[in-house]
C-alpha cells in the first residue's frame, strides 16, 4: 500500500513537473528542515498571565512560488504531532495525551492551503485547510515574504514566516475546559525557508 | 535485636519491609488520584510534588534495605515449607525488588526526559541525566503505569500468602515480619 502510495506520489509528481516546465514559470520548493530553516512554532496563554511557547520538532512540506504571479503560491504542510515540545518532559506527555492532541489516535496534523491573496509587496493572506486532531477547518494565514535569492551553497531559496490564529477547542481539544478561558486561543508561527527543486 | 539472625528477622528489616509496602501502596493511590485532578485544583502541583518527592526518598530507602540485606544472615525458611513455596519466596522477593527498582527509574525519566531536575521536599534537587531521548517521557510514563499495577498485583498475593500461612497453615511466617525475635518452629508461638 506504501509502495503504491508512493509511486503515484511520483508520477503525479513528474506529471506535474512536466506541466510546469511547459506552462507557468512556478517553482517548486521543499522546505528546508534537512538544514531546519524552518519552524513550526505556537504559544498559548498560561492562566491569562503570561505566554507559553512550544514548538514541532518534526514536519515536512512544501510549496510553490512565483514571484511575477503571487497568487498561485501554495503550501502543504505535515506535522508530527507526537514531536511537540514545549521544553518540559511531564508536559509534553499531558499535551500528547488524550486530554489534549490524543497523537496516538491523530499522529498527523497537515496544512494544505487552497488560495493566496497578496496584500502588499511582500504580504498575503493564505487560506487553506488545517487537519488537527481528526477535524478539518478553513484556517487564514498571514504571510509575510522575507526574502529569497542564490545562496552561498548553489542553491536557491526563498523563506516566508506565517502567523494565525486557531481556537482548539474548534478541532475537539477541550483548552477552555481545561485550562480556562484564557487559554482558548492559540498563535501559530510558521516560519519556513524553502530550497528550489 | 537490629540485625538478622538465622532463625529470626531483626528490627531494622522489618521496620524496612514495612515502611516499603506502606509508602508503595499510598504512592499508588496518590499517583492514580493525580493524574485526574483538574488544572485548577489546588493539588495539581501539589499531588505530584508529593508523589515525586516521597518516590525519591522511597528509592533511597530500598537501596539501604538491599544493602542491609546484603550485609546480613538472610533467616532460613521455616522447615515447614515446601522446597517450591520456598522457590516462590524466592522468586516474588527478587521480583520485588526489581519492579521496584524499575518504577524509580521510570518514573525518575518521566520528569527528567527533557532536563528538568526533580525537587525533593524543596530540600534538594534531583538532576537529570539521561535526556535527548525523543519521546522518552511517554515511554517511561507507560511502563511506570504497567509496572505500578504490576508490583500491587504481586504485593496482594504476596499479602495474601502471608495470610494463608498465618490462618491455614498456622505457622510463623507473618509473625516472623512482626516480631524480631526467635520463635518456636512450626506454630503460632504459643
Amino acid at each position: 500500500m506504501k509502495k503504491l502510495a508512493g509511486i503515484l506520489t511520483t508520477v503525479m509528481a513528474l506529471s506535474g513537473a512536466v506541466l510546469l516546465s511547459a506552462g507557468a514559470q512556478a517553482d517548486n520548493y521543499v522546505i528546508d528542515t534537512k538544514g531546519m530553516h524552518a519552524f513550526v512554532q505556537f504559544r498559548v496563554k498560561h492562566l491569562g498571565y503570561s505566554w507559553l511557547y512550544g514548538r514541532f520538532n518534526k514536519f515536512s512540506g512544501d510549496f510553490r512560488y512565483d514571484p511575477k504571479r503571487p497568487e498561485a503560491s501554495r503550501i502543504s504542510l505535515e506535522i508530527d504531532t507526537s514531536s511537540v515540545d514545549s521544553n518540559h518532559a511531564e508536559r509534553d506527555k499531558h499535551l500528547r495525551s488524550s486530554d489534549f492532541l490524543n497523537t496516538d489516535k491523530f499522529p498527523k496534523a497537515t496544512f494544505k492551503s487552497t488560495a493566496y491573496k497578496p496584500t502588499g509587496k511582500s504580504t498575503g493572506e493564505l487560506t487553506g485547510n488545517l487537519t488537527l486532531h481528526g477535524v478539518t477547518r478553513p484556517v487564514t494565514i498571514a504571510v509575510e515574504h522575507i526574502g529569497g535569492g542564490v545562496d552561498p551553497w548553489g542553491g536557491y531559496r526563498h523563506g516566508f514566516e506565517g502567523r494565525a490564529v486557531i481556537m482548539p477547542d474548534e478541532f475537539g481539544i477541550k483548552m477552555i475546559e481545561q485550562l480556562g478561558p484564557e487559554s482558548g486561543q492559540v498563535e501559530l508561527f510558521l516560519t519556513v525557508e524553502g530550497i528550489r527543486k | 535485636m537490629l540485625k538478622n539472625t538465622p532463625t529470626a528477622y531483626g528490627s531494622v528489616a522489618i521496620v524496612l519491609h514495612w515502611l516499603t509496602a506502606l509508602t508503595v501502596v499510598g504512592l499508588f493511590a496518590l499517583g492514580l488520584w493525580m493524574v485526574d485532578l483538574t488544572y485548577y485544583d489546588a493539588w495539581y502541583q501539589r499531588g505530584p510534588d508529593l508523589h515525586r518527592s516521597i518516590g525519591v526518598l522511597l528509592a533511597a530507602v530500598v537501596i539501604l534495605r538491599l544493602l542491609w540485606r546484603l550485609g546480613n544472615p538472610r533467616p532460613t525458611p521455616l522447615p515447614s515449607h515446601r522446597v517450591w513455596e520456598q522457590a516462590v519466596a524466592r522468586g516474588v522477593h527478587a521480583l520485588f525488588y526489581i519492579l521496584l527498582l524499575a518504577m524509580f527509574a521510570s518514573g525518575y525519566l518521566i520528569t527528567t526526559a527533557k532536563g528538568q531536575g526533580i525537587s525533593v521536599f524543596d530540600w534538594f534537587i534531583l538532576p537529570a541525566t539521561i535526556t535527548g531521548i525523543d519521546n522518552l517521557e511517554d515511554i517511561a510514563g507507560d511502563v511506570h503505569e504497567i509496572l505500578a499495577f504490576t508490583v500491587i498485583g504481586l504485593g496482594a498475593a504476596h499479602g495474601l500468602a502471608a495470610l494463608k500461612h498465618h490462618f491455614i497453615d498456622r505457622d510463623n511466617t507473618l509473625l516472623r515480619m512482626l516480631v524480631p525475635r526467635s520463635l518456636s518452629d512450626g506454630s503460632n508461638g504459643e
